[in-house]
């Protein structure tokens, strides 16, 4: 790794560089802040009593007698909390008729899952109050559990919200979004090959290292409260908090201290913050909650849940006509922050990177007695990206075409650019020929070929399977119009501002809020860039909505794409404002001045200069500003993006399968993503990896189970099967680079890519092995017993 | 329940403290004596974020009650450094790599390579992932941990591998 | 979470534990390396009064050589076992299994004779004693008695030593020369739990097998020992074909179950390619 160290900061632009990151020093020292460190003076820790039921009525309940355990101060259930239960909020009211129930933060008679949050105790010490739990009396009457989707709907079935207003139907919605061409039908009709399938995208749990924590702090008699979570988005938490509990938001202040991961798991407001608050303000102490991993499995939201049934027309020499896609949604219990949005966060992207001429979504989402879901890693695009890389697979299985060629033959090539969708997106920019050729010279797909064809034509026990991905996404979230156009409540700006303080040192004050991104370096990058100055000199303020005001937060892979223009802009304005002073200084006019390397300079005249940070100091002083210049040197940017970024890749995946067993290995694994311009390329594939990771595991480890009353199987660490360093191999990786043309820096996000290419990579690959048993699909995750089974089918039908 | 007096050593100084029983090796380090740097990622021992070395050897301290370390001695995190400045070459590794991002699992990961590459100097790609099997990270994907971890191993047998 | 409070008493004879345990009653609890009981104990499934930590029992350490076995203290780490000399020179069965129990760290802990005494249907030790015919040592009150591997696993997490009773000791048999081993364990993640495990030791001459010891991990309650598999290796050929004929009966006298990860039939499944590739590994076929 040594030979890719910076070199010295002062020859060279900062961006593009690897730099290594100053988060570093204290997660590597033990010197972090996370939530759960936190103590404070008369702090209380509430503990939680959640329902072990799916669905029941609860038929007595009463916390007093926890009361009298030692060390509780207080215990609550709904009825002793009054009107301090906040309702759980959901701010993606997708269509007008959306049945939206109330989600009480404690349980109101009745509990829809398990995990439900019944009641609390607060006691002065964390085991006093789990240990007062036990004490609490309550009853329940076990209703039919609602698991599965299709049942759900049927007519009389059991009502997970039966309140006397509610439509008496377990659908929250449907929507449906008509493509921009000709009617499927029609497209159909002209179809020599029409391909079907239903997959399961399964649900899985987000599993974030760092469980959630929240603290709430009322500062008194002055109504001010602090409240520190290991959130992702502490600006949006302020305004939903504010508006949940009536506190007014500019007494509001959040933390987000060092968040140990999130994957959309931690873009929520959830049940234990409200309640932190509400209890905090009611008694006046501050209160502390820590999530247990068991805890987490069934109350932090779930992420995927779709059935999806998935058609698509061809001619017979493989040209695309059309595509229509029927998804049932599994809300789970309630609806939280985005939970009916996040399919529909994916209804773009089913054409992939395909040209065709009909398209036809359709969605429902349902209601079940399950943890509720939300955005997971790719919210959406995963599961659509799924399902078109692995129906281009059978479409090519069917017209007996390779099926990297049935994608050439349909993708949209590089001039195409910028390309209105079928979907009605504009694609910027791209050039899927140019992600697809490195990765296959990386690949050696030929190679592997040929060694599949000798593994099957020896009858080797261990066949040889290749998956192909080739993927785009929608990054960048959002342009505040189109947001609201699919009636999300906010907007999807973001914010900076840098300040050059009186010394030369920079505050570069940013409104999202990293949780392992890296933000502290990269925006140091893009800021030291355009104002000269060395990356160290530069602070990242972040996550404190005290400190850090202004901000949409972090997801979506959303941060640099649309944060990092308002860094350039904000930088750019900065040395604007410095050029007027400078110019006075320096007698001059501002159209003789340049700036380079940190200090403006006299254009013909290099003796003539003056460093940036004396220009600051001036502004301080402010003892000789030109007329009509305010003291101080600072600059802000609130940035909207004009539109969403496109990144792009080819993921190509070799697997072995064990016939004899079905354990699948992935042997190889290539990558070449395309994410536009990269400020610290050593971040990006991190990220990439880490995406990877997921992906790879929604493929073959990962899958919430239920049993059919509704208790979750999957329910610890040693049950939900998150891989090991032992589970996967190393990843090759590479990038090409087409800049995007909706932000000034070329960048598109790199968040989510790898979660979304891979797991259709890996499934592609296994049933690639496994085609001429006669297996076309396996179900996610493919496990060693899945595919085993699935042979036996196969072989079984074929026989 | 009688509290019982413990005396552990934790990076060097000695703690004297009186415990309940029950309480986990980890919860005394984080709430007890404030070495917060060692933290706790599930209920069943499964994650590894709350690896210490006890005794010098790699323990997952949510399994170990405080009152069964008495009279031992603890490395965490917070200890492996010698000084500000002396990074232990495995930190230093993990950096240079790039082997965090969020950083909740480094703690633990960080002191199992430690333990990994005292028994195994030079690991190959194998002995390090399985090595590190009891230690999960949501964020990396491990590549760059194995990186990590192989270039550490090249920092302490002086480029020996 | 945390544990339910109890009283804690720190053993340090096999008699001290034994007075703690009588004592304390059927509320009392051995604690050996905690692997296994403090994560019961964190997410409540047990709430015992008093918690009896045996870990430093000097009596309960080392492994020695007893001439015709190796003798191994009950509250010898995974990790000295597997890097033990003695028991890699003369059972190394039980240092292959013990490598694949979970991760170092829990190795680090986690011990042989709390491995057999929590009698896990899918803890890899109890089929490893079960093949190599292992007899436990036990005292309680009434003094001392020996239990062999075939009489000590009763039921799932249930063993033939009285709640009273502590396990002290592990006598594993020297199987002598010509032996060969091999522990094949089929998981789905590394540091998982096996979904079937086979302990295999083949005694082979030349071209055929003399003897075959096999014992099955998470086929039923306890550990199995396949005895029909032994019976037909027993003098075979020593060639993959007769070694696959052998494994088709490899779930004789098993009682496999249907779980999260694995119904029945594909434990049964699994039971027999395991058998084949573990008995072939250790015939070094
Ligand atoms: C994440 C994880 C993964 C694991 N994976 C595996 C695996 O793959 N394979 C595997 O085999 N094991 C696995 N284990 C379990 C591990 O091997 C344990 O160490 C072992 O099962 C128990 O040993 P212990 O010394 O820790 O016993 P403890 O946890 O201390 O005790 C376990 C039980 O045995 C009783 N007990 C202990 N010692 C005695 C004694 N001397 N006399 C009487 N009773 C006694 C205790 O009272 C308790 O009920 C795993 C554990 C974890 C946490
Ligand atoms: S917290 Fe100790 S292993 Fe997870
Ligand atoms: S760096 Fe986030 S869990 Fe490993």
């Amino acid at each position: 790794m040594t030979d890719t160290l910076p070199d010295s900061l002062t020859t060279q632009s900062p961006m593009g560089r690897p730099l290594r990151r100053k988060e570093d020093a204290r997660l590597l020292h033990g010197q972090t802040n996370w939530t759960d460190n936190i103590q404070l003076p008369g702090m209380l820790h509430m503990a939680i009593l959640r329902s072990p039921m799916a669905h029941a009525h609860i038929t007595h309940l009463d916390v007093t007698p926890a009361l009298s355990e030692p060390h509780v101060v207080a215990a609550f259930s709904a009825k002793e909390l009054g009107d301090l239960n906040g309702a759980v909020p959901c701010v993606w009211p997708v269509t007008d008729e959306m049945q939206a129930p109330a989600f009480p933060a404690l349980a109101i008679d009745k509990v829809r899952h398990v995990g439900d949050c019944v009641a609390v105790v607060l006691a002065t010490d964390r085991n006093a109050a789990f240990d007062a739990l036990e004490a609490i009396e309550i009853d329940y009457e076990a209703l039919p559990a609602v698991i599965d989707l299709e049942a759900a709907l049927e007519p009389g079935a059991t009502l997970v919200h039966d309140a006397a207003d509610s439509p008496g139907t377990n659908e929250c919605y449907t929507y449906h979004l008509p493509g921009t061409g000709i009617p499927y039908d029609e497209a159909k009709a002209k179809a020599d090959v029409v391909v079907k399938r239903r997959f399961i995208n399964q649900r899985l749990i987000p599993a974030f290292m760092e469980p959630r924590a929240v603290v709430a702090s009322p500062m008194g008699v002055s109504n001010e409260m602090t409240v520190w979570s290991a959130t992702q988005i502490p600006h949006i938490l302020r305004v939903l908090l504010a508006l949940v509990t009536g506190l007014p938001e500019n007494s509001l202040r959040i933390i987000a201290p060092d968040v140990g991961g999130g994957f959309g798991g931690k873009l929520q407001i959830y049940r234990e913050e409200i309640l932190a608050v509400q209890i905090a303000r009611h008694l006046g102490r501050p209160v502390k909650w820590t999530e247990t991993r068991s805890e987490n499995m069934v109350a932090t939201h779930h992420g995927r849940g779709q059935v999806q049934d998935i058609e698509i027309a061809a001619t017979k020499d493989g040209k695309l006509l059309g595509m229509k896609v029927n998804l049932l949604a599994d809300m789970g219990a309630y609806l939280q922050i985005i939970t009916p949005g996040t399919p529909l966060l994916g209804m773009f992207m089913y054409p992939g990177i395909y040209k065709m001429d009909a398209y036809d979504f359709n969605c429902v989402g349902v209601f079940t007695n399950k943890t509720p879901t939300d955005a997971y890693r790719g919210a959406g695009r995963p599961e659509s990206t799924f399902a078109i890389e692995r129906i281009m697979d059978e479409l090519a299985a069917e017209l007996n075409m390779d099926p990297m060629e049935l994608r050439k033959k349909n993708w949209i090539n590089h001039e195409d650019f910028p390309y209105a969708t079928i979907a009605g997106l504009v694609y910027d920019t791209g050039n899927y020929e140019a992600a697809t050729a490195k990765a296959i010279d990386m690949f050696d797909y030929a190679g592997l070929r040929a060694e599949q064809e000798r593994r099957r034509a020896s009858g080797d026990p261990v066949q040889l399977g290749i998956g192909i991905s080739t993927f785009t996404e929608m990054c960048g979230l959002a342009p505040s119009r189109t947001l609201g156009a699919l009636k999300y409540v906010a907007g999807g700006w973001e914010h900076c501002t840098i300040r050059m303080l009186p010394t030369g040192k920079v505050e570069l004050i940013t409104g999202t809020s990293p949780h392992g991104q890296g933000h502290e370096t990269a925006w140091s990058q893009i800021a030291a860039d355009i104002l000269g100055i060395d990356v160290d000199d530069i602070e990242v303020v972040h996550s404190d909505t005290g400190r850090a005001p202004y901000g949409m937060d972090t997801y979506g892979s959303r941060s640099l794409a649309v944060g990092g223009q308002a860094i350039k802009k904000a930088a750019e304005r900065l040395i604007e404002k410095a050029r007027v002073i400078a110019a006075h200084q320096l007698e001059c006019s501002i159209d003789d001045l340049e700036y380079a390397g940190g200090a403006f300079r006299v254009k013909g005249d290099a003796e003539k200069a003056q460093p940036l940070a004396a220009v600051a100091f001036e502004a301080f002083s402010a003892h000789n500003l030109p007329d009509g210049v305010e003291p101080t040197l600072q600059a802000e940017s609130t940035v909207d993006p004009q539109d969403f970024s496109y990144p792009h890749g080819t993921h190509l995946a070799a697997v072995e399968v064990d016939t004899e067993t079905g354990k699948t290995t992935l042997r190889t694994y290539v990558c070449v993503d395309d994410v536009g311009v990269q400020v610290n390329p050593m971040i990006v594939e991190g990220q990439v990896h880490g995406g990877l990771a997921q992906g790879i595991a929604q493929a073959m480890y990962e899958g919430v189970e239920y049993d059919e009353d509704g208790n979750l199987l999957t329910a610890s660490l040693a049950d939900y099967l998150v891989p090991s360093a032992a589970d996967l191999p190393s990843f090759t990786t590479s990038t090409t680079e087409t800049p995007s043309t909706t932000n000034p820096l070329g960048t598109k996000g790199v968040g989510e890519a790898g979660a979304i290419a891979s797991t259709p990579a890996i499934i592609n690959a296994i049933v690639d092995a496994l085609r001429p048993m006669g297996v076309n699909d396996v179900e996610m995750p493919a496990s060693p017993q899945r595919v085993w089974r699935t042979i036996q089918e196969a072989k079984a039908a074929t026989a | 329940m009688s509290h019982i007096p413990i005396s552990v050593t934790v990076d060097g100084t000695t703690y004297d403290s009186e415990v309940e029983p029950r309480t986990l090796l980890v919860h005394w380090l984080r709430e007890d004596i404030g070495r917060v740097g060692t933290v706790v990622g599930c209920d069943t021992s499964s994650c590894g974020a709350c690896t210490v070395l006890l005794d010098g050897q790699s323990v997952k301290s949510c399994s170990v009650l405080a009152v069964q370390a008495d009279g031992q001695s603890i490395t965490t995190i917070q200890g492996l450094a010698e000084g500000e400045d002396n990074w232990h070459p495995v930190q230093t590794a993990f950096k240079e790599c790039h082997g965090l991002q969020c950083g909740y699992c480094t703690p633990g990961m960080v002191l199992a390579t430690v333990d990994l590459l005292g028994e195994n100097p030079t690991p190959t790609e194998a002995e390090i992932r399985e090595g590190l099997e009891g230690n999960l990270c949501r964020c990396t994907g491990y590549h760059n941990i194995v990186k990590s971890v192989q270039y550490a191993s090249d920092l302490m047998s002086g480029g020996a591998r | 979470m945390i544990p339910v409070s109890f009283d804690y008493v720190r053993a340090t004879s096999v008699a001290d534990a034994v007075a703690a345990l009588v004592a304390g009653g059927e509320d009392a609890k051995v604690l050996a390396g905690g692997q296994s009981l403090m994560p019961v104990l964190r997410l409540r499934m047990a709430a015992p009064t008093v918690v009896i930590d045996c870990s430093r029992v000097t009596e309960m350490q080392g492994i020695t050589d007893a001439g015709d076995s190796v003798v191994i203290g009950a509250g010898t780490t995974h990790h000295e076992v597997m890097n033990n000399p003695l028991i890699n020179e003369h059972t190394p069965l039980l240092a292959m299994a013990t490598a694949t129990v979970a991760d170092p760290a829990i190795r680090h802990r986690g011990t042989l004779g709390g491995a057999l005494a929590h009698a896990d249907p899918a803890g890899d030790l109890p089929a490893v004693a079960l093949a190599l015919d292992a007899v436990m040592t036990v005292v309680g009150p009434q003094g001392s008695r020996d239990i062999p591997a075939a009489e000590l696993f009763t039921d799932y997490f249930t063993t033939s030593m009285a709640e009273d009773e502590i396990l002290v000791s592990i006598r594993v048999p020297k199987l002598g020369p010509g032996w060969g081993y091999h522990y094949e364990k089929f998981q789905r993640t590394a540091q998982g739990w096996a979904i079937v495990g086979v302990a295999a030791a083949v005694q082979r001459n030349n071209g055929t097998i003399n003897q075959a010891r096999v014992g099955l991990t998470n086929m039923g309650p306890g550990p199995v020992r396949a005895s029909s598999v032994e019976q037909a290796l027993t003098n075979a050929a020593a060639t993959a074909e007769s070694v696959a004929a052998a494994a088709q009966s490899a779930t004789d006298g098993t009682r496999a179950t249907s779980d999260l990860h694995a119904a029945a039939d594909y434990r049964e499944h699994l039971a027999r390619v395991m058998t084949e590739r573990a008995v072939a590994k250790a015939a070094g076929i």
